[in-house]
């Protein structure tokens, strides 16, 4: 087959979508005023920024007050949990209930928190990769001051039960923040129905640009700001309001969560091929759940060869993908989210996720089936340690 | 995290892999845990490294280090292999990141670990020879 670039990295950046560029593109040299300013060219760029903000409102069943434009999606992560055990303080809160397989930027802030006297619950996840609401449930103390669970796994693609975690701690009058980066434009979100009183997301995952994020913070709620300066983002959030990336978010996350059901149906349909094919090969396992699981998501574990030899080895043909293994996390240990669904280390540091997207083609698909195969074929023949599995198991 | 072109040519291309049936020494360091295995085996004349082959499994750096260190053995006599240390090969491979620093250990001491087998299948003591193989600290 004839060599072809490939991008199946779409869980750590996607393109930008030529009509989010388009909507962008005037906001750099004709509407380029500043959103505060008194004239015009300021007030019309103001209003295109509450333009998008009805988009993301929309995107979430949220009202256009609740959404705050932020830089990222660490950023909305940062503020929830920093913003909440601030505001929640004096009263004496300093309990913060998490999972063990979040996101850094949500487990280094409650790191963080440790370290200023704040006690932090690790949620386990069972094997399919999924936090148990019951869990939550028994978790929750008097001095509890957040529940912070992801809405979908970056790794492994899981869906979390968010509705029945957010009913529990609507019953227990506990504040409930999602990270739902990896979740928005996947799957359909309804921050009323389904409990959410806190909800981070991002613009480069749903083919906006990167440095663009959002946060909907349910009314009622006011929390202490994380940036202070101007009176930008109704006094919450100081700084000149990036217009382009804004208006891209509001473009993207319109048509993202336009046509959810078809898109999915095409994209599962893509992955469940990419998943059958691969654990074709022998020693594979496929890593979470293939129910409740984000249509783009495939993370399979190759024994017997390490991940960041087989990324390079997927680049030299064309291929972009990712893995847990401890070499490509700049850390010793292999992925946290692999070792939390007790995959063994060396099993874990075989990992490889490809994340697909509507963008993706069927001869993509078939590339990626050819390639994989070939290339851990190569790494194996020069492994001792699949020498090894070969010869247990003979 | 950027990688050499030496280190990619090494990884893409890697010089001397496989086994040798009749080696006359094989050294095997690392572990899967921590990621890193390297299996090396040496055949000797008179003193003289005349062929080596490897088995790696790792990342690009160990693949990369177990070729260069291969290259860089491979002819030379004993006396000479000895005094091989990681920092040459890493000098040898244009440099490496310094997160992948302590793959390039595992190549030094595939390399002892494959004369001491030598030495003791020889009937002699090896430590005073090879000295010690220290376990990479890194990954303990």
């Amino acid at each position: 087959m004839e060599k072809r670039f490939v991008y199946a990295d779409n869980a750590a950046t996607t393109r930008v979508s030529d009509e989010v560029l388009k909507s962008m593109l005037p906001y750099f040299t004709e509407h380029y005023g500043n959103a505060s300013s008194i004239y015009k060219l300021g007030r019309d760029a103001q209003k295109d920024i509450e333009t998008a903000r009805g988009k993301v409102a929309k995107a979430l069943n949220a009202s256009p007050s609740e959404i705050f434009f932020t830089s990222c999606g660490s950023e909305s992560d940062n503020w929830a949990i920093r913003g909440v055990c601030e505001k929640l303080a004096p009263k004496g809160k300093k309990h913060i209930i998490t999972s063990v397989f979040e996101h850094h930027a949500i487990l280094h802030t409650c790191q963080y928190m440790e370290k200023h006297g704040y006690e932090v619950t690790y949620l386990p996840i069972n094997e399919q990769g999924f936090v148990n609401p019951e869990d939550v449930r028994n978790a929750i103390r008097e001095d509890t001051a957040i529940v912070s669970i992801m809405y979908a796994n970056n790794e492994i693609g899981t869906i979390q039960p968010i509705k029945e975690i957010g009913a529990i701690c609507r019953e227990k009058k506990v504040i409930f923040h999602t990270d739902a980066v990896q979740a928005v434009g996947n799957v359909p979100i309804d921050v009323q129905e389904q409990n959410i009183d806190i909800l981070s997301l991002s613009g480069h995952k749903i083919h906006a640009q990167k440095g663009i994020g959002a946060i909907y913070i349910k009314k009622g709620i006011s929390l202490p700001n994380l940036i202070f300066g101007g009176a930008q983002e109704r006094n919450k959030r100081a700084g000149t309001e990036n217009v382009p990336a804004i208006v891209g978010l509001g473009t993207a996350i319109e048509i993202a969560t336009s046509n959810i059901p078809e898109k999915a149906k095409k994209v599962t349909a893509m992955r469940n091929r990419l998943i059958d094919g691969l654990l074709k090969l022998p020693r594979t396992r496929l890593n979470g759940s293939r129910e409740n699981r984000l249509a783009g998501n495939c993370n399979i574990s190759i024994e017997g060869v390490e991940g960041e030899s087989l990324l390079l080895k997927l680049d030299l043909n064309g291929i972009c993908a990712s893995s847990g293994s401890a070499c490509t996390s700049g850390s010793l240990d292999p992925s946290h989210v692999l070792l939390a669904l007790g995959l063994k280390h060396e099993v874990a540091h075989g990992s490889l996720r490809l994340s697909i997207s509507d963008e993706t083609t069927d001869e993509d698909i078939d590339y990626i089936l050819e390639v994989v195969p070939r290339v851990v074929e190569q790494l194996r023949a020069m492994s001792p340690l699949w020498e090894k599995i070969i010869k247990e198991e003979k | 995290m950027q990688y050499s072109e030496k280190v990619l040519d090494h990884f893409s291309n890697p010089r001397n892999v496989g086994e040798i049936e009749d080696a006359d020494g094989i050294g095997e360091v690392g572990n899967a845990k921590c990621g890193d295995i390297m299996k090396m085996y040496i055949k000797v004349d008179n003193d003289i490294i005349t062929d080596v082959k490897f088995k790696t499994f790792g990342c690009g750096a160990a693949v990369a280090t177990s070729s260069m260190a291969t290259e860089l053995i491979k002819g030379q006599p004993i006396s000479e292999v000895l005094k091989l240390t990681n920092k040459a090969v890493v000098e040898a491979l244009d440099g490496l990141p310094a997160v992948k620093l302590h793959c390039s250990v595992l190549a030094e001491q595939a390399i002892k670990s494959a004369l001491s087998d030598y030495y003791t299948r020889k009937g002699i003591d090896p430590k005073p020879i090879v000295g010690d193989i220290e376990e990479c600290e890194a990954c303990h």
